[in-house]
């Protein structure tokens, strides 16, 4: 077996354990499912009639807008979970037996992608499924649909990254926990719940600027009009920017907790 | 002697505060972020016909108010759940006092306790632009609210001694989340659509947003209070039974 094979083989062990972990254990599924519907219910019914403001982007209705905001809000939130799961095992020390396994030290981070890939595809069915019951259109069609699925999945594991970066640096389950209200912070600078051009100053200004805007609207955009190029490669570099700098966080971090212990 | 029992079970609820400033940060800074960031994206919404203030933190941060001392009364269910998880709760069942006097202490820190995101709501809320409620629509607003923060600590610790783990702190929160945000949170009544319009019409939670909002968007009216004050009482006592009833399981 070529070490490729072998460190791949490790990975979705490694991945497995964590996804029955994250699909057994309230604490982990809650915040990704049941915290983002709510808020969804609640935007789409409490500022349903915004879609009447001069400016707004032509929608179906307003609940076809918010799938984008609920599905990146999912994604960041499997993040905190995954970030939370592996500082748990640091905690417990379950990290240390991995660490004197004959393993490659990647894979243990490598895991916790492949499961935020199948986390974020997997909120990327609940949100598309919630969407067409309660009337959403999707412009994309089948096309759009499994593109969605795609770019949740990616997300997910391109925040993964940075959550796994925190939760190696900071070994806490309360430190990675604390960040909880920050996700909210990206999303609300962001276009993931309201048109960029709508949102009030500052917002509006970091909103522009912010890579999680880009994500969103391309999750957005097959939903609201279609599959376009450029938004698409847009979506596609911000997953890029998140993704390195979580894997170059993560990288470093793990370097130093090797070094610590 | 009860009353003395219960400003000690308060006392201890409170030095949890007082000596560990840190737990109170999460309490505080989730509505704080809440507040500023939904401002932010939806402050537009006051351009629509039939809005009724052109200051959208002035609208918002009622909801911010009974978001944060709802919070504040969830933790303190959670809270319970880790005394009766560590021992501490039986060793106070075996304790002279009557059982209303545990629940009584417990809750009533809830009240306490909210103040101090209702303070930091407020200070931070004025800051940036929210209407003065003046001096009764303020201490409306602060009564309503930290009362708001009794009435879910006795759900949640009603929740705290049905399932006896604080994993439980997830039904806590969610329902906290569920009555303040299925109102009028984020447009009057006229602008929600569709299910949460009608959600939100029969919810007793919307009396006490709007007795708590009179003061920032308008007038303060008695008409605009009492119904408040009625669901705030009616609410009070459904809880109060569901934890007693909740308690008397737990000694059974």
């Amino acid at each position: 077996m070529t070490r490729f094979a072998w460190n791949l083989r490790v990975s979705l062990a490694l991945s497995r354990r964590a996804l029955r972990q994250a699909l057994r254990r309230p604490m982990f599924f809650a915040p990704i499912f049941i915290f983002p519907s709510l808020f969804l219910a609640v935007n789409t019914g409490g500022a349903g009639s915004a879609v009447n403001l001069e400016g707004f982007p032509d929608v179906n209705g307003f609940l076809d807008f918010q799938l984008a905001g609920a599905i990146v809000q999912a994604t960041m939130l499997s993040a905190v979970s995954a970030g939370t799961s592996l500082a748990l095992d640091i905690e417990t020390g379950f990290m240390d037996r991995l660490m004197t396994a004959p393993i490659a030290r990647s894979t243990v981070v490598w895991g916790r992608l492949f499961t935020n890939l199948v986390l974020g595809a997997m909120a990327g069915i609940w949100f598309l499924t919630v969407g067409l019951i309660f009337g959403a259109v999707i412009e994309g069609g089948v096309l759009g649909a499994l593109l969605i699925l795609v770019l949740a999945a990616l997300t997910a594991a391109a925040f993964g990254s940075i959550g796994s970066a925190l939760a190696l640096k900071a070994g806490r389950v309360s430190v990675v926990q604390g960040v909880f209200p920050l996700v909210f912070v990206i999303l609300f600078l962001s276009s993931a719940f309201f048109p960029a051009a709508l949102l009030q100053e500052p917002a509006k200004a970091i909103a522009n600027v912010n890579p999680m805007s880009y994500i969103a609207d391309g999750i957005r955009e097959p939903v609201i009009a279609g599959i376009f190029g450029n938004v698409l490669i847009e979506c596609l570099l911000g997953i890029t920017s998140v993704a390195a700098l979580g894997l170059f966080l993560s990288a470093r971090a793990m370097r130093g907790r090797l070094r610590a212990s | 002697m009860q009353i003395a029992s219960t400003w000690i079970l308060m006392r201890r609820g409170i030095n949890e505060i007082v000596r560990v400033p840190g737990a109170a940060i999460p309490g505080v800074l989730a509505p704080t972020i809440f507040m500023v960031g939904l401002t932010a994206v939806f402050g537009n919404l006051t351009q629509l016909t039939g809005f009724t203030t052109d200051s959208y933190i002035s609208f918002l941060i009622p909801v911010s108010l009974l978001q944060g001392a709802g919070f504040t009364g969830a933790a303190t269910g959670v809270n319970l759940a880790r005394d009766v998880e560590l021992g501490w709760f039986d060793r106070l069942l075996l304790a002279p006092p009557p059982r209303y006097v545990l629940l009584a202490g417990t809750v009533l820190s809830a009240s306490l306790r909210s103040l101090i995101p209702i303070v930091l709501l407020l200070i931070v809320g004025f800051a940036i632009g929210a209407h003065w409620p003046g001096f009764d629509g303020l201490l409306i607003a602060i009564f309503c609210a930290s009362s708001f923060s009794s009435v879910m600590a006795c759900y949640a610790s009603g929740i705290a001694l049905r399932f006896k783990t604080q994993s439980a702190g997830i039904l806590m929160q969610t329902f906290t989340f569920i009555a303040v945000l299925f109102t009028p949170a984020y447009a009057p009544q006229e602008l929600l659509t569709g299910w949460l319009a009608t959600v939100a019409k029969y919810n007793p939670v919307t009396q006490i947003l709007e007795a708590v909002r009179q003061g920032f968007v308008g007038e303060v009216t008695w008409d605009g209070t009492w119904p408040g004050l009625v669901a705030l009482a009616g609410l009070g006592l459904a809880m109060v039974l569901f934890a007693l009833r909740q308690m008397q399981r737990t000694s059974e």
